[in-house]
């Protein structure tokens, strides 16, 4: 058992960072915020990176690599708040031609709603009758559809790893704002009932991070509920302690808090809900196997 | 991320697995949680037959007698003994996870070879005498003083909090002998025989209603200077050390405890109709999540330390609070399972439940684990 990242891994997940951090910054994420809209010079470059293509086996023109690389590059996203239909298209590759490539952006119906109908060159699902909505996330634009669709266990995951990624960087907003902004004379960070908030901001992003990755190695729908719930748990409670954490400027839009919550929220409707995770993982409890 | 066992460790396991199968229909019934010669000798008697089959002291180094095990070793051997439902360290938890291997890494020579090989073979019992009345999370506050007179530290104090004391041979005692330095710079720690004169021991009742701990008074106790291990006023640092010796593997056996106990409540519910409420039924399945997530933190942790050779340390006190919390909600949960029967006394779960009410105190409380998360791991400043 080597339940760590190889030295493949780190470097992806270092490549996707600095992919990410050069190419959407903060700057770049407060201009989507402010002019709506997908960038495709960037969906194209995140397709010659290949972030949709990761997956995909080589002879087919894809990356070859699996779940866990995936999981990584996600977790990345999340970290970045990086706006698009990300897990449609990365599903899509391989199936919708362009999709690997970035040169199509391809949406897909999750539930009763659809991420950035409007901007998608392919849209997977029955999206008849879908009605525009004034989206909480200014960066994830959504429609709502009569019918709903089923969940995919490898969205749900991808979902995870992208919430995961979101409550790591809340944890470190937190953080840096606890070490630097000074009240009664002292950092507030010194103070035990924000050092706690902090301190479980971590407890919560790690158990997340063992179900994710652990997920993502066994691919078992059990596994994957697990991580859904976890990470769900991890990125909304996350964003709103660090929210908490910033005071007064966490409700301000110029914060990049209010981003992550609302993202958080978005992602969390994705998939089967909460109930559905529950029961599933409530029932295995009385098979066999689980003794 | 490789969650699979090599092939040696899946041989190790079979081994071991083949080995529990024969030996544990051969224990002799277990002993009344109140008599505690009889628990002593159970325990003793299972630590002998791990050191028959050499499965004692796996996770010590091999020239301090143990076996050397990889932490992957150790936790298939923690969760293979759970599953199996092996007798727990009990007796030998001191010796075998803290006093002894304090003295296999800070001991001399002669200190090693007189004190680790009745560890390892069950012949002698440890406990420890660590906390007081007024050094609970604030340790290092500790007033129990020793003075040098010729050969001897006399040593007079109180101890609190020390399980198995009625019936060990050994304390792993820390001890002040020098009240000038600052708190963490003055501390000693001694072996100190408990048979020695001006030792008294009172038990401490819980709120389960048992005395799983006591309390040990010090009055001019003399411990030769000869059973100080590490050098004079560096107890704190010798203390410290050891806590590397878990390597991610603390709480395996628990974690494996929790998921059965989980099931078991899952049944118990199904049969006594309490499994038609959806929100327990979501309850309990939102307790398989955590629990499931818990093991791989655990797996997680254990990797982590076979492959930096060192201390998980402090990624210990993140597990801890998350498990500690969730082993209370589980039997929160189980209550909500038993209904009004979670009132009797004589449900196993019941008892367990007032037990667990202790893990978020013991070995440093909740509030002290997310101090050290936040001061040590995120870098938050130290209050004032």
């Amino acid at each position: 058992m080597d339940f760590q990242l190889t030295d493949d891994q780190r470097a992806l997940r270092t490549g996707v960072r600095e992919l990410l951090t050069g190419r959407f910054g903060r700057e770049q994420l407060r201009a989507a915020v402010d002019t709506p809209g997908l960038d495709r010079a960037l969906w194209r470059e995140l397709g010659e990176a290949g972030f949709f293509a990761l997956r995909l086996p080589e002879a087919d023109g894809g990356v070859g690599l699996g779940l866990p690389e995936a999981v990584l590059a996600f977790e990345e996203a999340g970290r970045a708040l990086l706006p698009g239909p990300l897990v449609a298209t990365h599903l899509a590759a391989g199936e919708v031609p362009g999709a690997a490539t970035g040169e199509r952006v391809v949406a897909a119906v999750d539930g009763t709603l659809v991420e950035w109908l409007d901007e998608a060159d392919v849209v997977r699902g029955d999206v008849t009758g879908a009605v525009a909505m004034r989206s909480a996330d200014p960066l994830t634009p959504l429609h709502r559809v009569p019918r709903a669709a089923p969940a995919d266990p490898v969205a749900i995951l991808l979902t995870a790893a992208e919430q995961l990624g979101s409550a790591a960087r809340t944890c470190e907003l937190a953080v840096q704002h606890a070490r630097t902004r000074e009240q009664f004379g002292q950092p507030i960070g010194a103070f035990q009932a924000v050092k706690h908030l902090c301190a479980e901001m971590l407890v919560r992003v790690e158990v997340a991070r063992g179900a994710v990755y652990a997920a993502a190695v066994t691919a078992d729908p059990l596994d994957i509920a697990a991580a859904g719930l976890l990470a769900d748990e991890a990125a909304g409670q996350g964003a709103r302690d660090c929210l908490q954490v910033h005071g007064g400027m966490g409700f301000t839009w110029e914060s990049d808090v209010h981003l992550h919550l609302k993202r958080a929220w978005v992602r969390a409707r994705r998939g089967h809900s909460a109930a559905d995770a529950e029961e599933a993982l409530a029932e295995d409890l009385l098979s066999p196997a689980a003794r | 991320m490789d969650l699979a066992y090599t092939p040696e460790e899946e041989e190790f396991r079979a081994r071991l697995r083949e080995w529990l199968g024969k030996v544990l229909p051969t224990l002799p019934p277990k002993p009344s949680p109140d008599d505690w010669p009889a628990r002593r000798a159970y325990d003793l008697g299972w630590q002998r037959m791990l050191y028959d089959a050499g499965y004692a002291g796996l996770h010590w180094p091999v020239d301090a007698g143990g076996r050397g095990a990889t932490p992957t070793q150790h936790l298939i051997f923690l969760e293979e003994t759970e599953k199996a439902g092996a007798p727990y360290v009990g007796a030998n938890f001191v010796g075998l996870l803290h006093a002894g291997p304090t003295i296999a890494a800070e001991g001399t020579d002669e200190q090693r070879a007189r004190w680790l090989p009745p560890v390892l073979r069950g012949e002698e019992v440890w406990c420890q005498g660590f906390s007081e009345p007024d050094a609970g999370s604030d340790l290092a506050a500790l007033r129990t003083r020793a003075w040098r007179d010729g050969d001897d530290y006399v040593v007079s104090g109180s101890k609190i909090w020390t399980s198995h004391a009625e019936v060990a041979d050994w304390c792993e005692l820390l001890v002040r002998t020098d009240p000038e330095a600052p708190k963490h710079r003055g501390i000693s720690w001694l072996a100190m025989p408990m048979d020695a004169p001006g030792i008294t021991v009172r038990p401490l009742r819980t709120l389960a209603g048992s005395t799983e701990f006591a309390e040990v008074f010090l009055d001019e106790v003399r411990v030769p200077v000869a059973n100080r291990v590490g050098p004079e006023n560096d107890g704190w640092r010798v203390t410290m050390v050891t806590l590397s010796f878990e390597r991610g593997t603390a709480f395996v056996g628990e974690v494996v405890a929790s998921r059965r106990v989980l099931g078991e409540l899952a049944r118990e519910a199904r049969k006594n109709g309490r499994w038609d409420d959806p929100a327990l039924r979501r309850r309990l399945g939102r307790l398989n999540a955590e629990f499931r997530a818990l093991w791989r933190l655990t797996q997680w942790n254990v990797s982590e330390s076979e492959r930096t050779e060192g201390v998980p340390g402090i990624g210990g006190s993140v597990f801890k609070l998350r498990y500690s919390h969730a082993r209370q909600e589980l039997y929160d949960a189980a209550a909500e399972v038993l209904g009004p029967e979670s009132l009797d006394l004589s449900r196993e779960w019941t008892l367990d439940r007032l037990s667990s009410l202790s893990y978020t105190i013991a070995a440093g409380t909740s509030q002290i684990q997310r101090n050290i998360v936040a001061e040590r791991i995120l870098g938050l400043p130290k209050g004032r």
